[in-house]
């Protein structure tokens, strides 16, 4: 029955952008995590989303799921900020600010939970009709 | 007179049952709607109906001695790639508010050809009953 596929289909979709909410979280609670040089200081961090297919896995080839391949860090340059009484500043006085845009990190917030809110509408749904059709008759 | 089920519930069961089919399809399309590179797709439900009615579904026969078999909707249901209203940079073609909206129409489809069945069956019932 292809209704139960939508199970499959909209908690992939949910996990992933769970999985992209969890990733703005960490991004926004070290936007401030300062370091001494550029290799230890905090990227932010992106996942990236790829769909599956579920024929693949003996499943339907009209449904495709999400999932996400990785998590990739951010190659922007850190911002250099000259603060010699910092005590993680480096042998010049300058400490190294992560690179994660606030303004980047609430659109994809609200994007991510649309996003959410939009699957959690489909699953709702799908049950609805799949109850409905259990008391097909009666 | 022997009742048929098959006759009394008509196209509604496969109707049923493509309409499951889009509503996965759907759930693809808005479950997609952030991967880079993902293709909107859909069925022409037009075509699949009109095909459905005619004879184009039902099974060649080749020989006297075999059977046409009536054929199914879903049997050859082949989704079609939406044309992007608002293509993004990405690749992705998936416009969320039309797929939300095609997949509540569906929904709404899917309830209402619910309902008509449950009407045949209350009919067959009372047929039976003979009240």
């Amino acid at each position: 029955m292809s209704l139960f596929n939508i199970f499959d289909i909209a908690g992939s979709a949910m996990s992933s952008e769970s999985i992209r909410l969890n990733v703005t979280a960490s991004n926004l609670a070290n936007a401030q995590s300062v370091g001494p040089d550029e290799a230890s200081t905090y990227h932010a961090r992106h996942p990236v989303f790829s769909s599956v297919m579920q024929s693949l896995q003996g499943g339907d080839a009209a449904s495709v799921g999400v999932k996400v391949d990785g998590i990739i860090e951010s190659q922007a340059p850190l911002e250099r900020r000259y603060q010699p009484g910092h005590p993680l500043a480096d042998d010049e006085g300058f400490i190294y600010m992560p690179n994660v845009s606030m303004v980047d990190e609430m659109a994809n917030m609200i994007s991510a939970s649309r996003s959410y809110q939009s699957n959690v509408e489909v699953l709702n749904t799908s049950k609805q009709l799949m109850l409905a059709t259990l008391r097909l008759g009666q | 007179m022997a009742i048929s089920f098959d006759k009394a519930l008509g196209d509604m069961p496969d109707k049923l049952a493509l309409y499951g089919k889009r509503s996965s399809l759907l759930a693809s399309n808005i479950a997609n709607a952030d991967t880079p590179g993902f293709k909107a797709r859909d069925i022409d439900f037009q075509t699949m109906l009109a095909k459905a009615g005619g004879a184009q579904l039902a099974l060649k026969t080749t020989h006297a001695g075999h059977i046409g078999g009536a054929g199914s909707m879903s049997a050859n249901l082949d989704p079609l790639y939406r044309i992007p209203v608002q293509p993004s940079l990405d690749g992705n073609t998936v416009n969320i508010q039309v797929e939300q909206a095609e997949f509540t129409e569906n929904a709404v489809r899917y309830q209402s050809t619910l309902t008509f069945l449950t009407g045949r069956f209350r009919g067959l019932k009372a047929a039976i009953k003979g009240e």
